[in-house]
C-alpha cells in the first residue's frame, strides 16, 4: 500500500509539473503573473494589456530552425 | 541505491549502446530493425548526459549552487522569473524544436542511415548539447545576455557586428528554405493546402475566442483549435475529390511561392494578437503532441530500416543534394547535431528563468539531447521507406526526369527498384495525384511518418488522412517560423537602421514597419523564387547555404565560449569547446569552399555558373543567382575568419599574459534558494 501511495503521488507530482510547463509554454503562467503583478482582476481589457506587453517582447525572440 | 549497483547499471548501458551503434555500423547488406537507431542513441545520450555534461558541469563551468541567477537578482514577474526546472525544460525544448531536425536528417538519409545518424549522436553530445549548455550558462552569469552581446563583450566590436550579420543571413535563408520547403509539399496537392488554408481563419477565431470568449485559456484555445484542424484535414479529402472545388485549391510552386511571400508580408505587417499568436499557440501545440505521438508509434511498430547503411551517393553524385558525405551530411543534418540559432535561445529567454545555476545543465544539455532525438526519429522515418520510394519522392524532375516512367527506370538503374505503378499506387494511397519530385524533405517525412503512423493505428485505411496529418504538422509549424521569423529580422532591421534614422528605429511606426517588413520579406522571398526556378529543386543550392549559415552561428558561438573559457582560467579545459569549434570550421570552410569553387556545376555555384552562359541560350537570372549564392557564402565565411582571427588573438594574449584574463560577470551575489540545495 505505502508503494503505491507513492507511486501515486509521484504520479500526481509529475502530472503537476507537465501541466505547469505546458501552461508556461502557453502563457497561461505569464498571464496568471501579469494579473497579481498589477493587482488586476481577469477582464478583456487587463487580457489586452498583456497581449500588447508580452508580444511585444515575444515578437523580438528568434524562432528556431 | 548501493554504488556498486549504480557502476553496474551503467556498464550495462554502456554495453547495450556499444551493440546497438556496432550492429548499425557493421551491418551491410541485410536490414536492421529501428530500434537499433533508438537504443545506440538514448545508450549515447544516457552517457553523454550522465558523465560529459557532469564532467564540464564539474570541472568547466564549476556551477555553483550557491550564486543567484539572473532571474532571481533581477525577478520582475515578466522577463525574469524564478521558474521551475522541468517548466524551463520545456520552454526551451519547445523553443528549440524547429523544422531543422526534421527535414535535414531526411536529405541526408540519401547517404543511408549510418553517416546521419552517427554525427546526429556524435554531434549533439560533443557539439550541441556542450554549446548549448555553456552558452545558457554564460549568459546566466551576465545577466541573461544576448550572444551578440557577449560576443562584443568578450571577443570585441567586430564578434558582436559578424554575429548580428549571420543571424540576419541565417534568416533570411532559414525562412527561404523554409518556404520552400511548404511550396514543394503543397504544389499541385488541393487536400494539403486546403487544410494549411484553413488555419488561418481557425488561427483568427482562435485569437478571437482568447480576447472575447476565454481569456486567457490558452491551452483550452489551442485544443480546440486542434479539433478544428483535424476537421480541416477530414474535410480536405472530400475538397481533394470535389474537382470543382478542388482546382481552387490546387497552385503551381510559383503560385504557392507569390502566395507565401504575401502571406509573410501581412504577418509581418498585422498586430500579433489577430493571426501571429493564436498560430503559434495552435503549431506548438501539434508539435509537442506529433513528437510525442512519433515517438510512441516507433516503439510500438518497431518499423524495420530499408535504406542500406551506406549508399553509392557518399562519393558526392547524390541526386537529393550533390556533394560528399564529408563536409556536406554534417552540413545537411544542421540542427539534429549542433544549431548556432540555439545559441539564440540559449542567450535569451531562458537564461532569465534560469532558478540555479545548477539547473542549467538540464536545461542546456538535457534540452538538446531531446532535439537531437528528435532528428533521430525524423532519420527513422526517412528509413523505413523503400530507397526506390525516398529517391522517387526527393529527387527533382532535372535529375530524373519529368515522366513517372522516365523517373522510375533512373531511380531503379541506380539499384533501388521501384516502378510507376507502385509510385502511382502509393500516391493514391495518400490522396495526391502524384509524389514525384516532391524535394525539400517534408513529403518524403509524411510518408514515413504515416507509414508508421498507419501500421500502428487505423491501418492503411488511414494512410492518406496521416500523410496529410504530417504535411499539416509541417507546414503548420514552417509557417510559424517564417511568420515569427520575418517580424524577428523586421526588428532587427529596424533596430539597425534606427542608428542611421531614429523614426526608422521605432517599431509603432507604419511607414517603418511596412518598409521594413517588405525589405526582409523581400530578401527571403527572392531566395525562395530563386529555389521555386531552380531545375534542380532549390533544396540543392538553399539547404547547403542554410546549414553553412547555422554551423558558421554555431562557430561565433564557440569562440565566443572558447574565449570565456580562456579568460576563465580554465585554459586546461579547451578542449571541450575548442574540439567542435576545430571540427565546425573543418566542416563549414570545406563546404563553403565546394559550394563556390567545385568544378562540378552540380556543386560548385560559380562552375554552374559557367557551364549557364556558355550554354546556347544563356539564362541571366540563374547565372546571378549562381553569383549571388557565391557572394553570400563568401561573404559569411570571410566574416567568420575574422571573427576566428581575432578570437586567436585574444586567446593568445590571455594566455601569454599580455592581458589580463577577465570576464565580464555579473558579481556573485547569494542565492534565497540555498536552503533548497540539498
Amino acid at each position: 500500500m505505502k508503494i503505491i501511495r507513492i507511486l501515486a503521488e509521484q504520479f500526481k507530482s509529475c502530472g503537476e509539473i507537465f501541466l505547469a510547463a505546458l501552461r508556461e509554454i502557453f502563457d497561461e503562467s505569464a498571464y496568471s503573473r501579469f494579473l497579481s503583478q498589477r493587482q488586476l482582476a481577469s477582464s478583456r481589457a487587463a487580457y489586452a494589456a498583456f497581449r500588447q506587453e508580452h508580444e511585444v517582447a515575444k515578437a523580438r525572440r528568434p524562432r528556431c530552425c | 541505491m548501493p554504488k556498486i549497483l549504480r557502476i553496474l547499471i551503467w556498464i550495462a548501458v554502456a554495453l547495450l549502446g556499444a551493440l546497438a551503434l556496432a550492429t548499425i555500423a557493421l551491418h551491410r547488406g541485410e536490414q536492421i530493425n529501428a530500434m537499433w537507431l533508438v537504443v545506440a542513441a538514448v545508450s549515447s545520450y544516457a552517457l553523454g548526459y550522465r558523465f560529459y555534461s557532469k564532467f564540464i558541469a564539474a570541472k568547466l563551468l564549476t556551477l555553483d549552487a550557491l550564486r543567484a541567477t539572473p532571474a532571481e537578482r533581477l525577478e520582475n514577474g515578466r522577463d525574469f522569473v524564478p521558474t521551475n526546472k522541468w517548466v524551463v525544460f520545456g520552454h526551451h525544448f519547445a523553443a528549440i524544436a524547429g523544422p531543422g531536425p526534421l527535414v535535414g536528417p531526411v536529405l541526408a538519409a540519401q547517404f543511408g542511415y549510418l553517416p546521419g545518424t552517427l554525427w546526429i549522436l556524435a554531434g549533439a553530445v560533443f557539439g550541441g548539447c556542450v554549446q548549448d549548455f555553456v552558452i545558457l550558462l554564460f549568459s546566466v552569469r551576465r545577466d541573461g545576455k544576448s550572444l551578440t552581446e557577449m560576443a562584443r563583450d568578450e571577443i570585441g566590436r567586430l564578434g558582436g557586428l559578424v554575429a548580428y550579420v549571420a543571424v540576419i543571413s541565417i534568416i533570411v535563408i532559414l525562412l527561404a528554405v523554409c518556404a520552400l520547403v511548404v511550396v514543394n509539399a503543397l504544389k499541385a496537392s488541393p487536400w494539403g493546402t486546403f487544410t494549411i488554408a484553413m488555419t488561418i481563419p481557425i488561427a483568427l477565431l482562435m485569437g478571437v475566442y482568447l480576447r472575447t470568449l476565454r481569456l486567457g485559456k490558452v491551452l483550452e484555445t489551442s485544443a480546440l483549435g486542434f479539433v478544428l484542424v483535424m476537421l480541416a484535414i477530414w474535410g480536405g479529402q472530400w475538397v481533394s475529390q470535389t474537382a470543382s472545388v478542388a482546382r481552387w485549391f490546387t497552385f503551381s510552386a510559383p503560385a504557392l511561392a507569390i502566395l507565401i511571400i504575401l502571406y509573410g508580408f501581412a504577418a509581418s505587417a498585422l498586430p500579433v494578437w489577430l493571426l501571429l499568436a493564436p498560430r503559434d499557440y495552435l503549431s506548438t501545440f501539434v508539435k509537442l503532441g506529433t513528437i510525442t505521438l512519433l515517438a510512441l508509434g516507433i516503439v510500438a511498430l518497431r518499423p524495420t530500416l530499408h535504406m542500406p547503411a551506406l549508399t553509392r551517393f557518399i562519393d558526392g553524385s547524390g541526386p537529393v543534394f550533390a556533394g560528399n558525405v564529408f563536409p556536406f551530411a554534417f552540413i545537411t543534418i544542421a540542427c539534429g547535431a549542433i544549431s548556432g540559432f540555439h545559441a539564440l535561445i540559449s542567450s535569451g529567454t531562458t537564461p532569465k528563468l534560469i532558478r540555479r545555476e545548477t539547473e542549467a545543465r538540464m536545461v542546456g544539455y538535457g534540452a538538446m539531447l531531446a532535439e537531437s532525438m528528435v532528428a533521430i526519429m525524423a532519420m527513422i522515418a526517412a528509413c523505413v521507406l523503400q530507397p526506390g520510394i525516398y529517391f522517387a519522392i526527393n529527387s527533382p524532375a532535372g535529375i530524373v526526369g519529368q515522366a513517372p516512367e522516365a523517373a522510375a527506370a533512373t531511380i531503379s538503374n541506380w539499384g533501388f527498384p521501384i516502378t510507376a505503378a507502385e509510385m502511382h499506387a502509393l500516391a493514391q494511397s495518400v490522396g495526391e495525384q502524384t509524389l514525384y519530385n516532391r524535394t525539400g524533405g517534408a513529403p518524403a517525412f509524411a510518408v514515413g511518418m504515416a507509414h508508421i503512423f498507419s501500421n500502428s493505428l487505423g491501418g492503411q485505411a488511414l494512410m492518406a488522412i496521416w500523410y496529410h496529418f504530417a504535411i499539416m504538422f509541417e507546414a503548420l509549424f514552417i509557417l510559424t517560423v517564417l511568420d515569427a521569423g520575418t517580424r524577428v529580422g523586421r526588428f532587427m532591421v529596424q533596430d539597425a537602421l534606427g542608428h542611421v534614422w531614429k523614426p526608422l528605429g521605432r517599431t509603432s511606426w507604419y511607414p517603418s514597419i511596412l518598409a521594413t517588413s517588405a525589405l526582409i520579406v523581400g530578401a527571403w522571398g527572392y531566395f525562395l523564387w530563386q529555389g521555386v526556378k531552380d531545375p534542380l529543386g532549390g533544396i540543392n543550392s538553399l539547404w547547403p547555404l542554410f546549414g553553412i549559415a547555422n554551423q558558421l552561428l554555431a562557430t561565433v558561438a564557440l569562440c565566443v565560449a572558447t574565449t570565456i573559457v580562456i579568460k576563465m582560467g580554465k585554459a586546461s579545459y579547451t578542449a571541450v569547446t575548442l574540439g567542435p569549434l576545430v571540427w565546425l570550421v573543418a566542416v563549414t570552410f570545406t563546404a563553403s569552399w565546394h559550394k563556390i569553387f567545385d568544378p562540378n556545376p552540380r556543386i560548385g555555384f560559380l562552375s554552374h555558373a559557367a557551364q549557364l552562359a556558355s550554354a546556347p541560350i544563356a539564362n541571366a537570372r540563374l547565372i546571378f543567382n549562381d553569383r549571388l549564392d557565391a557572394v553570400v557564402t563568401g561573404t559569411l565565411i570571410v566574416m567568420v575568419a575574422l571573427i576566428l582571427m581575432e578570437s586567436a588573438l585574444e586567446w593568445l594574449r590571455v594566455l601569454s599574459g599580455r592581458k589580463p584574463g577577465r570576464v565580464k560577470e555579473s558579481p556573485f551575489v547569494a542565492t534565497r534558494f540555498a536552503e533548497e540545495q540539498g
